[in-house]
Formats: C-alpha cells, sequence, structure tokens
C-alpha cells in the first residue's frame, strides 16, 4: 500500500499572532512552526500501517524552502520520503490542484490529510483532492483500518460516531482520534539520523490557478475587564446586563 | 507537580545561528523531557531515587556520546547539538543531565580518545544504546580541586594490574556497570582502567542524605586489591591530562546545560508573575518583579551566546580550557541567580515541589561545586591571562 500524507507548516499554537503589510499579511517574524496537529495525528497512523502492514509512506507539502525542517521532522519520525512542491499555497484549491497531480502520478492508495490545517483552517483541501483525483472520501475521520483494498473509517458526527465502509484508493481527512495524543512520536536520534539519507524531492508548481485572495485579517477585539458581582447580588448583575452590557 | 507549559526564552533569535538538524535534535529532546521527564522528576527526586525507566529514552533522544561517530554507536554530531541536547536535559532536570554528561563526556569520550579499536567495538555501542551504564572516578575524599594528588594506585602483576584506592562523589557509581577510574602506576604515572562491576573487590556505596541532584544517583568506588585486566588499562593518553580532557567535555556540556535550567526558572517565574495577583494587579506589573524579569532574560542571553560561539571553537578545535572553563562557570552561577531570585518572585510557592524552581536552585549547587569549583575556574582564568598560576 502507497500512502501519501499531506504535511501543513503551520507556526506553532502558542505563537502570538500579527499581521503585516496593512492587515494582508502572517507576522512569521519570531514564530515557531511545526507539524499541523491535525496532519501529525494522520502521520502517525500511517507509520502503524508502515510498521504492521508494510505500507510505503511518501509526506508533501506545498510550499517553501522554509518548511523543510517540518518536512525533515516528518521523515525523522519515519515517513520514507518526501516532497515539496515549491509554491506559496494561496488557498486551498491551489494546493489540492497541486497535490492531486501528484497523487495520481504517484498512484497512491491512501492519501491522509488533516481536516484542515490550524493555521487558516480552510478544511478545503482534502474534499477537493478527493474530487480532483476521483477518489473515495471520508472527512472528520478518528477511526482508520485498511485491508486489501477495503477501508474501515470511523468518521466523527455530531453527538456520535459513523462508520463506513469504502474502497481504496481514498483520501480521509483525519483529526485527533485516528490516533491519540499519547500515541504521537517524538522523533529518536536514530530517525534524525535516518532522515538526512532520504529523499527530498522539489517540484514546481504546475499551476498558478488560485480562486480567493486574502483582503485583510483582524484579530478578535481585545478581552475588555471583568467585573465580578456577589452572588447574592442579582439584582446588581441584572441590572448591568441590562444598562451597561445591554444584552438583556 | 503543575502541567510542563515551558516555552524556550530566544530573546535575540539565535535560533537564527542553529541548523535545521541542531533545531531537530533540540526539539525532540525538548519533547521527550516534556512527556518522560516534566511529569515524574519531581517525584523521584523527593524519594531520592533515580528515575532507571529514562535510560532508553536518554538513549533514543542521543543523550549518550552524540558526538561519537557512527560507526561506535553514536549519532556522529557536532558539539552545538552535544550541548542543546544537555540544555534541554537540564531544564528538566540537573541530576539526569549529569547521568548524561558523565555517560558521554566521562565514559564514552575517554575510551573513544584513548581507548584501543578493541575497547570502542567492546564498550561504545553498548553505552549509546544504555546498555551499558558508565561512571568517572577521578576525586578522592582527599582530592578534589587537586586530583593529581591522588592516591588510588596500581601495580603490574605480571599477568593482571591490582588496584587499591578509594574515589567519592561519583555521579552514576551505584548502578554503573563499569568505571573509567584514574589511578597512579608505580612510577605515579596517571592512567585511565576500565573496572567491571563483579570484578573481586570492586564496590559502589550509595551517598545517601544529599539536599541536591537527589534525582540522581551517587556513591563511591572502591578498590581493595582488585584484579583488573591488562586489555582494560586505556593506553593512548597518560597523565592529569587525559582526565582533564574529557572535563573539558563535560564542562562543555554543564555550560549549556545550566542555561536549560535558568531558562525553566524564568519561564516560571515570568508566568507567574503574570498570573499572581497582589495589589489587584499583577505582580508582574510592578517595577522590582521587572527588574529581576529582565536581569534574567539578559543573563540568560549572554550565556547563550558564550555557550553557543564556544560551540564554534569546539567544532573548529580550538577551544581552549580556560575558555571552556569561563563559560562553565559564568553560565552556572548564572543559573543559580537567575533559581534564587525566581525563587523569590513564587514566594512560598517556590518553595514547594508543585514548581520547580527549588529543585533547580539546590541542584545547581552541585552543580557550581563539580567538574571544577567555580573559584578554582576563576583560578584557571587568571593563570589564562596572567600566566601565574594561583592554585598552590
Amino acid at each position: 500500500m502507497k500512502i501519501l500524507v499531506c504535511i501543513s507548516h503551520v507556526p506553532d499554537t502558542t505563537s502570538k499572532i500579527n499581521f503585516t503589510d496593512g492587515d494582508t499579511k502572517f507576522d512569521t517574524n519570531g514564530v515557531q512552526f511545526v507539524i499541523n496537529p491535525n496532519d501529525e495525528f494522520g502521520l502517525t497512523r500511517a507509520m502503524w500501517f508502515k510498521e504492521k502492514q508494510g505500507a510505503s509512506v511518501t509526506i508533501v507539502n506545498v510550499g517553501g524552502p522554509e518548511t523543510e525542517p517540518t518536512l525533515r521532522k516528518a521523515l525523522a519520525i519515519g515517513a520514507d520520503e518526501a516532497i515539496r512542491i515549491n509554491a506559496t499555497p494561496t488557498d486551498g484549491f491551489f494546493v489540492a490542484k497541486e497535490l492531486a497531480k501528484v497523487v495520481s502520478e504517484g498512484n497512491y492508495d491512501l492519501v491522509i490529510a488533516g481536516r484542515e490545517s490550524i493555521d487558516y483552517n480552510g478544511g478545503m483541501v482534502p474534499g477537493m483532492l478527493a474530487t480532483f483525483t476521483d477518489a473515495n472520501f471520508v472527512n472528520m475521520c478518528i477511526g482508520l483500518e485498511i485491508e486489501g483494498t477495503s477501508a474501515t473509517a470511523i468518521r466523527e458526527i455530531d453527538g456520535g460516531k459513523e462508520t463506513i465502509s469504502t474502497n481504496l484508493p481514498l483520501v480521509v481527512g483525519c483529526q485527533k482520534g485516528i490516533v491519540e495524543e499519547k500515541d504521537l512520536r517524538i522523533p529518536n536520534m536514530r530517525g534524525i539520523m535516518m532522515a538526512r539519507k532520504k529523499q527530498l524531492t522539489v517540484l514546481e508548481p504546475s499551476t498558478s490557478e488560485s480562486h480567493t485572495k486574502i483582503a485583510s485579517f483582524e484579530k478578535p477585539a481585545a478581552k475588555g475587564a471583568v467585573k465580578l458581582v456577589d452572588k447574592d447580588n442579582l439584582d446588581e448583575l441584572i441590572s448591568l446586563l441590562h444598562n451597561e452590557a445591554k444584552v438583556i | 507537580m503543575k502541567p510542563d507549559l515551558f516555552e524556550a526564552p530566544d530573546y535575540y533569535q539565535l535560533d537564527d545561528l542553529l541548523s535545521e538538524e541542531h533545531k531537530l535534535v533540540r526539539d525532540a529532546a525538548r519533547s521527550w523531557v516534556k512527556k518522560d521527564i516534566s511529569p515524574i522528576i519531581e517525584d523521584y527526586a523527593q524519594k531520592a531515587e533515580f528515575p532507571n525507566q529514562i535510560i532508553n529514552g536518554l538513549a533514543e533522544i542521543g543523550a549518550f556520546g552524540p558526538y561519537i561517530p557512527e560507526k561506535y554507536g553514536g549519532a556522529g554530531l557536532d558539539q552545538i547539538s552535544y550541548g542543546l541536547i544537555m540544555q534541554e536535559i537540564e531544564r528538566g532536570d540537573s541530576g539526569v543531565r549529569s547521568t548524561a554528561s558523565v555517560q558521554s563526556s566521562l565514559v564514552m569520550y575517554p575510551i573513544y580518545k584513548y581507548g584501543t579499536e578493541e575497547q570502542r567495538k567492546k564498550y561504545l555501542p553498548k553505552l549509546a544504546s544504555g546498555a551499558f551504564m558508565g561512571c568517572f572516578g577521578l576525586t578522592e575524599p582527599n582530592h578534589g580541586s587537586n586530583p593529581g594528588g591522588m592516591e588510588t594506585k596500581f601495580k603490574d602483576m605480571g599477568d593482571y594490574y591490582l588496584l587499591n584506592g578509594a574515589k567519592m562523589w561519583i555521579s552514576n557509581a551505584p548502578f554503573a556497570d563499569i568505571a573509567v577510574v584514574w589511578a597512579k602506576n608505580e612510577e605515579g604515572r596517571i592512567y585511565g582502567l576500565l573496572v567491571e562491576r563483579g570484578m573481586e573487590g570492586f564496590s559502589t556505596p550509595e551517598t545517601h542524605n544529599k539536599w541536591s541532584l537527589r534525582a540522581s544517583a551517587t556513591g563511591e568506588l572502591i578498590f581493595d586489591n582488585v584484579k583488573v585486566p591488562k586489555e582494560n588499562l586505556l593506553p593512548n593518553k597518560s597523565g592529569l591530562g587525559a582526565p582533564l580532557g574529557c572535563l573539558d567535555s563535560a564542562r562543555f556540556g554543564i555550560a549549556w546545560g545550566a542555561i536549560g535550567a535558568a531558562m525553566d526558572c524564568y519561564d516560571t517565574a515570568l508566568r507567574y508573575s503574570k498570573e499572581r495577583i497582589q495589589f489587584d494587579k499583577p505582580i508582574g506589573a510592578t517595577q522590582l518583579q521587572q527588574k529581576k524579569l529582565a536581569e534574567m532574560i539578559t543573563e540568560i542571553t549572554k550565556a547563550q551566546l558564550l555557550a553557543w560561539r564556544l560551540g564554534v571553537l569546539r567544532n573548529e578545535g580550538k577551544a581552549t580550557t580556560a575558555q571552556i572553563s569561563m563559560a562553565k562557570r559564568n553560565n552556572v552561577e548564572m543559573a543559580i541567580n537567575i533559581a534564587r531570585e525566581a525563587r523569590q518572585m513564587l514566594g512560598g510557592m517556590g518553595i514547594t515541589g508543585e514548581y520547580s524552581i527549588m529543585r533547580h536552585m539546590m541542584n545547581l549547587e552541585s552543580v557550581i561545586t563539580y567538574e571544577g569549583t567555580h573559584d578554582i575556574h576563576l583560578l584557571i582564568t587568571g593563570a589564562d591571562i596572567t600566566g601565574l598560576p594561583a592554585f598552590k
């Protein structure tokens, strides 16, 4: 089984978010980047398929050279090879188009992507990628088993779970649950040493087509001051909610 | 114990000075410390017990001889990588870092540098994987700052060497499989001998009731007519310069390690200062607390630059013993001062084991003493700049 895991290079969750260029660009100064957490859950599941079922695992990213440390970390965790499509990921459509070309040319049986990246939270790529490659698609995937060409996937739905039987080729948009946080792997020294020798292929993009453009970013309003009201003073609470907050 | 919320300070964007691989190695060590050290270390320190279960993890992140070539089981990394691993481990606990320092710099390093090819092949892969743990015997009850005065001696008996003497304050001694022991031959020349657990007359009683490095095992090495096979002598270097070469490597690691302890104390105090409300505002909004924090980050940044530059010099084979002394001395003092100030910022909370600060503070009392005391390093710098040794 050939598995392709899509890896986004995203700011660490503790990063301070600022914008530049008239609030149209994310300010990367001083920001640490990590593997998108949803993708890391998927990569960890792919490693399981590699070790238990002999699958090969390729990782792919659409991004500039600055994303290579993130790819190298995924190789150190155990992926076999990496592909970087040398382009700025302008929108979900563009990224899905570029990935679709890699998927088709590489004849992957299973594509695992995070259901969304935690930077722009578009959530579009897995679905579009399945459409462009004519593959089956399961989103919000929290469990995945493969046997031969059959797949059983568990999907999170409102208030419960849904178990789906489908076939390869398959694209899954995964999230925490496909593996748990305790299953995530820290690259060990052996893995880091091996990652030095693994292939990282850089491909030029085939199109520059994108359909959306960021007009501007805006941060949520800063939290206001908090007023504490004694639990026995409900009249004051109601008065504040009515007269000051004007919510009742 | 509170959850480990550590965020590493990098005020001068020193990450830009590191390679992609440096950061990968460091981040792996950092993640491992968060996962496997932070949740357990306070408990082990309180119990004064070494957490044996972490040995495998230390080996996995490359903490044992990262700069030893791959053909001997090492990772073939550079000196900065070694420093970064030590920094991250000491961010968790100086005692755990001590275990890794000893294994790397004081056991694997002398076998690699001064040993035969047979000795390298026999011991280094097992030491790198943690299958064998080692310790280093230089200090004696009557000879601390003056190791050249050592009394431990060995005699050539034809088929073997007969070793007699005692070593003290030896990290890893209680569980070590092998000891690199420095002893004088009949002519008074110092050599390294590899003494294995189980050799008759060799014992390693544990040192109890330490107030520092409580999660690290310390002991004595006692040699009572131990017959050491002749092939266990490290032949390629003798004299006091041989053990001092190992100390150069270990002190370099300590210069980085101390930054880790300081970072943890600073990060804890910074977070606490923003959360702790007194007089209706966070204590971090007061000038006296800001002075402490601003001085801490300034000192950490200076120490980081010193360590990084020393790493470059080590990589180029140009770092001198005196340069290493300066970094060890400066960075450990920096860390212990930050630990003490941070302890005060946390008030009573800084006293309890809920926060790591007081554990770091007590650990650093050992770190400022071992591998050359704070004062001896000053004299090394003094001798270096004046050309006039003031030891005697």
